[in-house]
């Protein structure tokens, strides 16, 4: 947090509504997002209870287990879920566009990806469970299951591997989007419950967002978005049900008893569908920043690559070892680097965050030499002055590199800092030329703001193969030996497939 | 019974007293500067019928399933003489463990009086020292100075003794998956044990034992991935030991709290109850909400008074520990004269409220 948010926060408990943190969206938001909203039950790892699920708001699928503790049940619904999500995913795959390659052949990336939204946190490490319990799984064998489950598995632990990524926006809980837009008055532990955040944002006719919260709080009005369900539901609606259903003596009954079932689940999920659709629509409503695109891309990228592997591949490994572990940290802290960048580039509420700490400076052009040539080596170069005016508290010194937000790649030396005018000397991103390419260089009167950061190309760090991992990261990895309880890869091994899911 | 003990007891009235659990050491560890809570928990007050009482009921409900979980996880670890305990130290955590006696001391003769039950795993632990008793204790009731108050623990775990060295066995029903479990849910059950390691320690110092007798590595059993076996781990509470003794050491002292209370005073349910609780300092931050009772009521009160406690420390950091709204508000947007000591804040929320407002102008 900042200053500037911090302010934001405190303006927000003062009026009674949000403040708005961005003025662009910051992650991508496309025409058909699956929205997934899980429930567990209570006191289990991994145990699901009911998921509602869809693509239209008018049109919601519920699936509920009608016992919770039984196995069956539990993967008849892994396999109704599967058949929801995988069809949305191949739905993804209708179409392609060619991506230009060294060979000149190029080659086909989807022009889509899923993207499934969750209420919070807590959805993702659920799906994240349940990729974990259900990718392993055997399609023959003891306890075997349909086919579409273990793939169920693969592609929930992609989209919650591909959502540790930041920036990414395949699998995203809706409680992290709407905050990073929008500031409430309340904590950000408060800021946890979607019902709460979203009273704040948008608050029914005549509440204010501090009583639409306070409303939002009430598990009777409103229930939890889960993936935990509200104790109270728990004890007096939700274990008489289960214990009918148990008791239901024959098939008749037991169908009487799951429809109850499904209408308690149905007015616990309900709500937080609502929720949902609601943020969905407050989001839509900003215009796209203008790295969403790209960063959408790499999430393209990814869909296409992993889809390509499905069909060949194994189930991903439990832990990921030394050498893979590395790799993944150095691209989420590069994802992080770049994604800090280009959100203050497309958003000036965010570029004010780095103005107030002197990480960049925004200000008017006062005097400019656009055509100056630096003579002083063997051959003339265009290096045009500019002298910037600016109120912003400047933490730049003679010599220091600062970085054109208004036009990537152009670089710029500071020769002098006086008083609230910094005099810059820009060195690239106007041509090739010895006169600047027109429009290239900023004119007097026009505001510029220029950045001490910018999105660097890194060259990654060369990691070792795997044979030769160090012993400080516990040595070569074993290579897997059918039958071996700690294998990490495939076949899954006997313990797997008689875990019982409890 | 001491002047002290003979006032708390007052300030309870004639509700029964509670023991220290899981919740009020939660709390105890993440925010020690809270008299409020400090008093009450010290005068064993049950704060969930005071919160009730005043319309502010806490949010803890359990699930019925969780409990169920909970219980039947505990009671297979338990089952057989703790036959799957001992399995899990001797097999995962390598502990050559010898023949075991198990002694419980979850009551004495019927009776749960917890002075009583105090005294009895006192002396249970004596025998274990002098090299005759038992290995295994289920359920000792351990006693810890909290703010020069004796306050008893009612800890859910086992005390075990191997050779001249005890560990503290804590049984959680959250799941270790792939050997990776709830970071959360480990630092709780950390937090916690290391209470009890530091109240067992101070038992052992008492009978004329090294500290050190006690290991500061609790073993944690836990369901392994998704199933119902158990799995044990060592945990080290070092960390979470240096921390809660620190805050113990720094914690405003019971008596001093109490001698600035009015004589007659008392928290029992009844009309004066909200003024008598506003009469003590509460230290509230939004977390509070996941470890006491009466945060729903300090809410309110922080609201009331438009303090930025309510946003979270991160917030009042930011402001430079401004304390209300107003004030930071007013600083920003310059109505307000900052004092010697706000004036750099000052200047900085002045900008930050220029650069928002230039901002959302969308003249960046």
């Amino acid at each position: 947090m900042s200053t500037l948010t911090a302010l934001a926060r405190i303006e927000a408990a003062r009026t009674g509504s949000a403040q708005p943190l961005a003025t662009v969206r910051h992650c991508h938001l496309g025409e058909q997002p699956l929205v997934l909203i899980p429930l567990k039950l209570s006191g289990e790892a991994a145990a699901p209870l009911a998921a509602m699920v869809g693509t239209a708001r008018k049109d919601p699928a519920l699936l509920v287990v009608a016992q919770p503790r039984n196995r069956d049940l539990r993967f008849g619904f892994a396999a109704e879920l599967a058949a929801l999500v995988l069809s949305y995913v191949e739905s993804r795959q209708a179409g392609t566009e060619t991506v230009p390659t060294k060979d000149g052949e190029g080659r086909q990336r989807y022009s889509d990806a899923p993207q499934v939204l969750v209420p919070n946190p807590g959805g993702i490490t659920f799906l994240r469970l349940l990729g974990r319990s259900t990718r392993f799984r055997r399609i023959d064998g003891p306890y075997p299951v349909e086919a579409s489950v273990p793939l169920l598995g693969r592609w929930l632990t992609w989209l919650c591997d591909r959502a540790e990524q930041p920036g990414s926006s395949v699998l995203m809980p809706m409680t992290s989007m709407l905050a990073g837009h929008w500031a409430t008055g309340q904590s950000t532990f408060e800021d946890a419950n979607l019902g709460a955040l979203l009273g704040w944002l948008d608050p029914p006719e005549g509440m204010t967002g501090p009583q639409a919260a306070l409303r939002a709080e009430d598990p009777l009005l409103c229930p939890p978005a889960g993936p935990t369900t509200d104790p109270g539901f728990d004890n007096e609606e939700l274990a008489p049900l289960l214990a009918a259903y148990d008791r239901a003596p024959a098939d008749q009954a037991r169908m009487a008893a799951t429809d109850r079932l499904r209408r308690a689940l149905r007015r616990q999920l309900e709500p937080t569908w609502e929720l949902m659709w609601r943020s969905i629509e407050l989001l839509r409503a900003l215009p796209e920043g203008a790295h969403v695109t790209g960063r959408w891309e790499g999430d393209r990228e990814s869909f296409t690559h992993f889809a390509e592997g499905v069909p060949e591949g194994f189930p991903q490994a439990k832990r990921d070892s030394a050498v893979a572990a590395a790799r993944r940290l150095i691209r989420l802290e590069r994802a992080q680097d770049e994604l800090d960048v280009q959100r203050a580039l497309d958003d000036p509420l965010v570029m004010a965050e780095h103005r107030l700490t002197g990480e960049a400076f925004a200000g008017i052009v006062v005097a400019a030499q656009p055509d100056r040539l630096d003579t002083t080596g063997k051959t003339p170069k265009l290096r045009p002055y500019l002298q910037v005016r600016t109120s912003d508290p400047l933490r730049v010194a003679d010599g220091d590199t600062v970085h054109n937000a208004g036009r990537k790649g152009q670089k710029a030396l500071v020769v002098d800092v006086n008083a609230g005018t910094v005099l810059l000397e820009l060195s690239s991103g106007m041509g090739r030329k010895r006169v600047a390419e027109p429009g290239s260089v900023p004119e007097v009167g026009d505001r510029v703001c220029f950045t001490t950061f910018a999105a660097d190309f890194h060259r990654s760090p060369v990691l070792p193969p795997l044979e030769q991992t160090p012993w400080t990261h516990g040595g070569p990895p074993e290579a897997y030996v059918p039958g071996d309880d700690e294998a990490v890869a495939y076949p899954p091994t006997a313990a797997d497939a008689l875990e019982v899911w409890e | 019974m001491t002047d002290l003990a003979a006032r708390l007891d007052r300030l309870r009235g004639d509700a029964p007293a509670r023991n220290h659990d899981a919740r009020t050491i939660a709390a105890l560890t993440t925010n020690p500067g809270c008299g409020r809570r400090g008093l009450m928990d010290a005068a064993g007050i049950d704060k969930d019928a005071v919160a009730r009482y005043l319309g502010f009921p806490a949010p803890f409900g359990q699930s019925q399933f969780a409990i169920a979980r909970g219980n039947a996880f505990e009671k297979q670890v338990k089952d057989d003489g703790f036959a799957e305990l001992f399995t899990l130290l001797r097999e995962r955590l390598g502990l050559p463990v010898p023949q075991v006696a198990i002694e419980s001391l979850d009551e004495v003769g019927g009776n749960h009086g917890s002075e009583l039950r105090h005294a009895q795993t006192r002396r249970a632990l004596a025998r274990a020292l002098a090299g005759d008793g038992s290995t295994l204790f289920d359920h000792p009731l351990l006693r810890l100075d909290i703010a020069g108050q004796p306050a008893y623990l009612e800890p859910d775990v086992l005390a075990f003794r191997l050779g001249d060295k005890f560990y503290v066995i804590e049984i959680k029903s959250f799941a270790i998956i792939d050997g990776q479990a709830d970071p959360e849910q480990v630092a709780a059950a950390a937090r916690q044990s290391a209470v009890y390691v530091l109240a067992l320690r101070r038992l052992l110092t008492q009978l004329g034992h090294p500290a050190t007798a006690v290991s500061h590595e609790v073993i944690l059993v836990c369901p392994e991935n998704f199933s119902n076996q158990p799995a044990a781990a060592f945990v080290d509470v070092r960390k979470q030991l240096s921390v809660i003794e620190r805050q113990l050491s720094r914690i405003s002292r019971i008596d001093d709290l109490v001698a600035a209370l009015p004589e007659e005073m008392t928290f029992e349910l009844g009309d004066g109850l909200a003024s008598a609780i506003r009469a003590v300092e509460a230290r509230y931050a939004p977390d509070c909400v996941s470890s006491c009772e009466l945060a729903f009521f300090c809410r309110d009160e922080a609201r009331a008074c438009g303090s930025t406690d309510l946003l979270g420390i991160a917030v009042r950091d930011d402001v430079g520990g401004v304390e209300t709204l107003a004030t930071a508000l007013g600083l920003a947007d310059g109505s307000l004269a900052p004092s010697p000591e706000q004036v750099e804040i000052a200047a900085k929320l002045r900008l930050a409220r220029l650069l928002r407002a230039q901002a959302l102008e969308g003249v960046a």
